[in-house]
């Protein structure tokens, strides 16, 4: 890609309400996934290994333990001294400003950004999914059929289609529908919030979505299927390989317990496409005398003296002599007690699971959580989250 | 904080008996600890202590070295003013080569000049150990001493080889010999020096001048009657390692948890290289006991008082005993190590079994195929 024919604008403002406690103090793009990394991790090192050396990261909800996490873009090897990555919150001009109010809208608040790099194309993408592409294939692609836009879209089973924006495509891949959540899916090719844009074409489209007093200023819901409805070129660009949305509670705890397949969908050991994180600098992880570890993916630094079964542990997690950890996802730094059992749940950062207590259980329907620094007390049993007695520290 | 001090790591002339570890690297940059090299710790604690500016003087084989350091990002010394200074040898000829450290500083001696701090801290890179040079440097100071060097009391005969000191009551350095000697003490000195900067110029140019080039055994030793040399005692972990049985000693040392916790982490964090390895993978079948396991390892055999650096594989039905394995190395299914050290990217084949014993491990080449 030659530089800056492309850019990228990473909408990274979202508020992931349904990760409920777990959001409290952080932006989905900033929560822990894979034992190791942060959600906002996969689509930076896309952009780094896709050869996207300009990165606007837009920012909202939340920001300041984003903001630290993302600094100045060096594990992404995304400072640059031109372009480069550049964190953009909401702003204020002479005449005012405003939040963020839809996807759109937020680029659209921007145009002075981009223009500062006149890029011939522009991605528009967000930190909440979970996979691995090589945005240079889309731009060919985009460019092959001289598109104004190009929206990467994914096979969804059928039964999850109306949970998605649904295209139906010709059989040159031009978009000749597009339906938010539909009721009745007439494809199952389901959009990945990934568009190629040319730049042109997008600025005149935010510049017309923005005087419009009825649009939400949002892609999928406004600018796309205006675009559509003018019959620009809109072209669709199928991605196989694996993708998530880790937008909930059950979501989030399944895309962890993915990656523990015998042939997990989504290597992260590819050496020719790193998934590059802020590294913490702890050392090798320490596997007591009795410690028993099995179909588990463990990060430097922890500590285990008990037993770890098809679980995700970040770094830094205390395993003490005689706990049980299974089936769950256990973030950086949480200590779970001697004798703890923590059996499908999902552990917050610097949370501490007490002495003897459980959390969760084998039968239970749900996924438990613990939230971030909380201590749980409680000894056996409560099969109900609801009922844990939390204490913030 | 930042101290008025400036750090040196003198590579030259490293004194050691590593076989093949040391064949395509200098000591420098063995592996160790299952994701560090052993001139990690010094830097690290360097950096930990407040230190800024940071010469390493290389002498030989330094690609790895080079390779490793960079331009010292990782260790927070890539800086605008200041930072990590990779002094290669600056020889004119080929004889140069053989002379001893003090000429080197000498040659090297505008990267001193040409700084305001007043105080150096020179070191070897082969003390594993994680210290706050500001502390020592605090008692320097306090003490009026004109050399200080941090010793540790070793009180059984140990692996490495370290020089031997006597210290008097005062704390005052009476006597100093190289490791061989016959010296009756149980403090070795961790080849750490705090003196002022001025004091470290006049010494290299008058022992030169005297035809002397060796910075302990010239300029230190031999002045210990007129200097104020002092002995600061260092508490935490202490690992010399520069033989192989040191080596794989204080390896096994750290499968200790107390050892892990206080090396590690006290008083801060060692640094090195980012690799960006994905966290191990452990299958099925995984049976991990006792051991100290670096990033990236996929891990479905059995592993037990073990070391294994970033990105090993034990396949499956392979057993690892008391070994030490590092990066990339790839254990066959049903392969079988016990007392072994394997250098990087070794592979065994399925079903080999090769056995050390634990005063005298194996050691396998980098990049053999057994």
């Amino acid at each position: 890609m030659r530089r800056n024919e492309c850019i990228a604008m990473l909408l990274a403002g979202g508020e992931g309400r349904r990760l409920g406690v777990l959001t409290k103090d952080v932006a989905k793009p900033a929560v822990h996934f894979g034992g190791k990394y942060r959600i906002i991790d996969f689509t930076l090192s896309n952009c780094a290994n896709s050869g996207i050396e300009t990165v606007g990261v837009l920012t909202q909800y939340q920001p300041l333990e984003l903001n630290q996490y993302l600094g100045i873009g060096s594990p992404w090897g995304l400072d640059r001294r031109e372009g480069g990555m550049h964190v953009l919150p909401p702003y204020v001009r002479q005449r005012g400003g405003d939040w963020y109010k839809g996807t759109a809208n937020a680029i659209c608040q921007n145009i002075g950004f981009i223009e500062r790099y006149s890029p011939d194309y522009v991605l528009i993408i967000s930190g909440d999914h979970i996979y691995k592409m090589d945005y240079g294939l889309m731009l060919q692609s985009h460019k092959r059929n001289r598109a104004d836009a190009t929206l990467a879209v994914i096979p969804v089973p059928w039964a999850d289609a109306s949970r998605f924006g649904i295209l139906s495509v010709d059989e040159e891949g031009r978009v000749t529908e597009f339906a938010e959540k539909p009721k009745r899916p007439e494809s199952n090719l389901a959009s990945m919030g990934v568009y190629m844009f040319t730049w042109q074409a997008l600025r005149q489209a935010l510049i017309e979505d923005e005087a419009d007093p009825q649009s939400e200023g949002d892609f999928g819901k406004n600018v796309i299927p205006k675009l559509l409805r003018e019959q620009a070129r809109l072209f669709a660009y199928r991605f196989e390989g694996y993708w998530k949305d880790v937008g909930t509670i059950e979501s989030l705890w399944e895309a962890n317990m993915d990656l523990l397949a015998a042939e997990p969908a989504l290597n992260l050991n590819d050496r020719k496409w790193r998934i590059f994180s802020v590294n913490p600098n702890r050392p090798a992880q320490f596997m007591a005398p009795g410690a028993s570890v099995r179909s588990s993916l463990i990060n430097e630094g922890c500590v285990i003296e008990g037993a770890v079964n098809r679980s995700v542990l970040f770094h830094g997690v205390k395993a003490e002599a005689g706990s049980l950890i299974e089936d769950s996802v256990i973030m950086p730094g949480a200590v779970i007690g001697r004798g703890a059992a923590v059996i499908r749940a999902i552990v917050g950062e610097g949370a501490v699971v007490g002495e003897g207590c459980v959390v969760g259980s084998a039968d239970s329907k749900q996924i438990d959580v613990v939230g971030s620094g909380d201590v749980v007390r409680t000894r056996p049993s409560l099969p109900d989250a609801a009922m844990l007695e939390v204490e913030p520290l | 904080m930042k101290l008025p001090m400036m750090g040196v790591i003198n590579l030259i002339h490293e004194q050691e008996e590593m076989g093949a570890l040391t064949a395509g690297r200098c000591l420098a940059t063995v592996p160790f600890g299952g994701r560090y090299r052993l001139v990690d710790f010094v830097l690290s604690s360097m950096v930990g202590s407040g230190i800024s500016k940071v010469a390493v003087l290389a002498h030989t084989k330094y690609r790895s070295l080079m390779d490793h350091l960079g331009s010292g990002g990782n260790w927070d010394l890539h800086r605008k003013q200041d930072g990590l200074f990779v002094l290669p040898p600056a020889i004119e000829d080929m004889t140069d080569f053989g002379k001893g450290d003090l000429y080197q500083l000498f040659r090297n001696r505008d990267y001193f000049s040409r700084s305001p701090l007043e105080y150096v801290v020179i070191a070897r890179s082969h003390m594993v150990c994680n210290i706050d040079l500001g502390r020592v440097l605090e008692e320097h100071i306090g003490k009026g001493s004109d050399i200080t060097v941090v010793c540790k009391r070793w009180p059984n005969a140990r692996t490495g080889l370290a020089r031997k000191v006597l210290v008097d009551e005062e704390g005052r350095i009476t006597d100093m010999q190289d490791p061989y000697g016959r010296l009756a003490s149980d403090v070795v000195s961790m080849e750490m020096y705090i003196l002022r900067k001025e004091l470290l110029l006049e010494l290299v140019e008058t022992s030169l001048a005297q035809g002397k080039d060796h910075l302990v055994r010239h300029a230190i030793m031999s002045a210990l009657g007129e200097l104020n040399v002092r002995a600061y005692l260092h508490e935490g972990y202490l690992g010399v390692v520069n033989t192989i049985p040191a080596y794989y000693r204080h390896s096994m040392e750290l499968l200790d948890l107390e050892v892990w916790n206080d090396l590690f982490f006290q008083p801060g964090p060692i640094y090195t290289k980012v690799k960006d390895e994905p966290p191990t993978r452990y299958l099925g079948g995984s049976e991990v006991s006792h051991s100290l396991i670096a990033n990236g390892c996929e891990i479905e055999g059995a592993v037990e008082g073990s070391i294994l650096f970033r990105g090993v594989k034990v396949r499956e039905g392979a057993v690892v005993r008391n070994s030490i394995v590092m990066q990339n190395g790839i254990i066959g299914e049903s392969g079988m190590l016990e007392n072994c050290i394997l250098d990087k990217e070794v592979e065994i084949r399925p079903l080999q079994r090769l056995r050390g014993s634990s005063d005298t491990p194996f050691l396998a080449v980098k990049r053999n195929v057994i």
